[in-house]
């Protein structure tokens, strides 16, 4: 009988020590009536935490390199709002803002950002830094390829990788994001076309479908080569078995870029604030930070700030970096000051 | 070698020193886990009885469905709720995505189908007289629903724990919903995956220890409680006393 009460006591002081953990975590975790009654109060808690809270749908290379989580604090401080960010790649993250489920999108893909805007999802797209893709791969450069124009560097890839030349292998992002596809616009202008001769060429060609971080991890261990932003490939050098192999060319520029997330159901403060939010990435204090990130840990920074320079790109691609954000509601005809102020910025180049 | 030396020292600081956002992540994930575990046992529970006890059309088929459930994959159920949960989706005017609220609701749907579906074996495997007993006794289908999950409770318990086990390792959900934001939403698994992803295996596999240690507390504890239950039981059926 003791025995019983014994065991049974000491199960009931775990249920309850269990228990407690748990609550612990929901005091800090606002414990707003979890699922059980949501059919009463949703529509305030949604009310009140639109004006607290703004999401950020991002590109998983301005998250990884850790640059959001230092501007982060800096704009929820000035502003008194919580950021959420929630970090994907560029083509996931345009689909969460095309369904409204963000209220910023910041993101490298320019044709996809024109695609985006021109549809209507969004206002005040501005350009805010830019750096380079890098083509990295191990050191004894197996294709021979170092120093090539991108193009030539990817098409002796593909020669080179179905020949089944030995240690000649591709990573690809393969997931649809920012990288993945400048990497297909390289292709493009190198005469292929992707889904038919490249995706389908061989085992030389590895779709990896995962973030820049793993991507260059899974290419260091294969010792393959891969397309990297060069932020990511700086922030992650250390733990890699990779060196750059070509980073000079034209279609190599990866141009950032911001943008408010609209649509008709997106209420106004909450636009209001995502407008701070762009114009907080084109304050001159701000670009002046971002040109400095990185730069005490890697010895160079991450991103060049468009107050430093403004690169060279197709028409539209690199879009306003100046103007203050102030539209709410998109202007008749919205979709073509981007490309006119663009064209001004290469001129004054 | 020396990545995973290095991986559990540093994971072993981490722990020790109470590291306050480790012990948030973890906190997070037992708050969410155990709040879908428990509303989904709420569901479960009752419906199990009714399918059990009711005779109806279909209702072979309706279990073999909810077997099939058991093993549906996280991602899907996530992709489900995403649209469901998104702001141009159905329910999207509650402002549960990106939301803990919304991943409960996410892993609820998600192991409903294995709690449900183990109620059912579990009420399936207590005596047959038992029941028809209570019925030629004039019991209720309430009552003897209620009887007959008494007796079964230990199997039953036991149904909750594995969907909790199922609930706090699963990714695909706490991901597609939570979206592993920073502080809010971002759970061990997400968390994982992320630092991972970011080549921090000390954070990592401090995070996978502390999971391994949240499911060893539950499997104890549910030791305790079914030991304590089980000679209970024996009592109540005149069997040996200590």
């Amino acid at each position: 009988m003791t025995k019983n009460v014994h065991v049974g006591f000491i199960a009931a002081v775990f249920v309850l020590l269990f228990l407690v953990t748990c609550f612990a975590g929901c005091t800090t975790q606002t414990p707003t009536t979890p699922a059980t009654t949501p059919v009463t109060t949703p529509a305030v808690a949604a009310t009140t935490a639109a004006s607290q809270s703004l999401l950020i749908a991002t590109t998983t290379s301005l998250y990884d390199t850790k640059l959001l989580d230092y501007l982060q604090p800096i704009f929820e401080k000035k502003y008194n709002v919580q950021l959420k960010i929630t970090s994907q790649g560029t083509g996931k993250a345009i689909e969460l803002a095309q369904r409204g489920d963000a209220d910023v999108l910041l993101v490298h893909s320019p044709s996809q950002e024109l695609t985006f805007m021109k549809a209507g999802y969004g206002l005040n797209r501005r350009s805010f830094a830019s750096n380079s893709f890098v083509i990295v791969g191990p050191a004894n450069d197996p294709a021979g390829i170092k120093d090539m124009t991108p193009e030539n560097a990817m098409t002796t890839l593909l020669l080179k990788g179905t020949n089944k030349t030995a240690g000649v292998f591709f990573v690809s992002r393969g997931d649809g994001s920012g990288t993945h596809s400048a990497e297909k616009t390289v292709w493009s202008k190198a005469g292929y076309n992707y889904t038919t001769q490249v995706q389908k060429s061989g085992n030389w060609y590895i779709e990896a479908g995962k973030g820049m971080g793993e991507t260059l991890q899974m290419a260091s261990e294969k010792g393959a080569y891969t397309l990297t932003d060069e932020g990511t490939y700086l922030a992650y050098k250390t733990n890699l078995n990779l060196v750059p192999i070509v980073s000079k060319g034209a279609s190599l520029l990866n141009i950032y870029s911001v943008m408010t997330v609209y649509n008709d159901k997106q209420p106004a403060d909450k636009i209001q604030m995502a407008n701070n939010f762009v114009n907080f990435l084109i304050d001159p204090q701000t670009q002046k930070d971002i040109g400095t990130f990185g730069v005490d840990k890697y010895g160079k920074a991450l991103f060049i700030p468009m107050s430093v320079e403004v690169p060279t790109a197709t028409a539209g691609w690199v879009g306003d970096y100046s103007t203050p954000a102030t539209a709410i509601a998109p202007a008749p005809a919205a979709t073509t000051a981007p490309v006119t102020t663009a064209a001004t910025a290469a001129s004054t180049k | 070698m020396d990545e995973i030396i290095t991986g559990i020292t540093q994971a072993f600081n981490l722990i020790v020193t109470l590291n306050p956002e480790v012990l948030h992540i973890a906190a997070l994930s037992v708050y969410i886990s155990l709040a879908a575990t428990i509303l989904a046992a709420c569901i479960s529970i009752p419906l199990g009885g009714l399918i059990h006890f009711r005779e109806f059309r279909g209702k072979r088929t309706l279990k073999m469905i909810i077997q099939t459930l058991y093993s549906v994959p996280t991602v899907v159920v996530g992709l489900l709720i995403y649209l469901l949960l998104s702001r141009s989706g159905p329910l999207g005017f509650f402002g549960l995505l990106f939301t803990p609220e919304g991943m409960i609701l996410g892993q609820m749907v998600l192991i409903i189908p294995i709690t449900t579906g183990l109620v059912i074996s579990a009420l399936s495997g207590v005596d047959r007289n038992i029941s028809d007993t209570l019925v030629s006794l004039g019991a209720t289908e309430f009552q003897s629903i209620v009887q007959i999950v008494k007796e079964a409770r230990l199997a039953i318990l036991s149904a909750v724990i594995l969907a909790f086990g199922r609930a706090i390792s699963e990714v695909g959900v706490a991901m597609m919903i939570g979206g592993n934001i920073a502080g809010q939403t971002r759970v061990l698994t997400t968390a994982i995956a992320l630092q991972t992803g970011m080549g921090d295996f000390g954070f990592s596999i401090a995070l996978g220890i502390i999971l391994l240690a949240i499911a060893l507390v539950i499997v104890v504890a549910m030791n305790l409680i079914t030991s304590g239950l089980s000679s209970e039981h024996q009592q109540v059926m005149g069997g040996p006393r200590s």
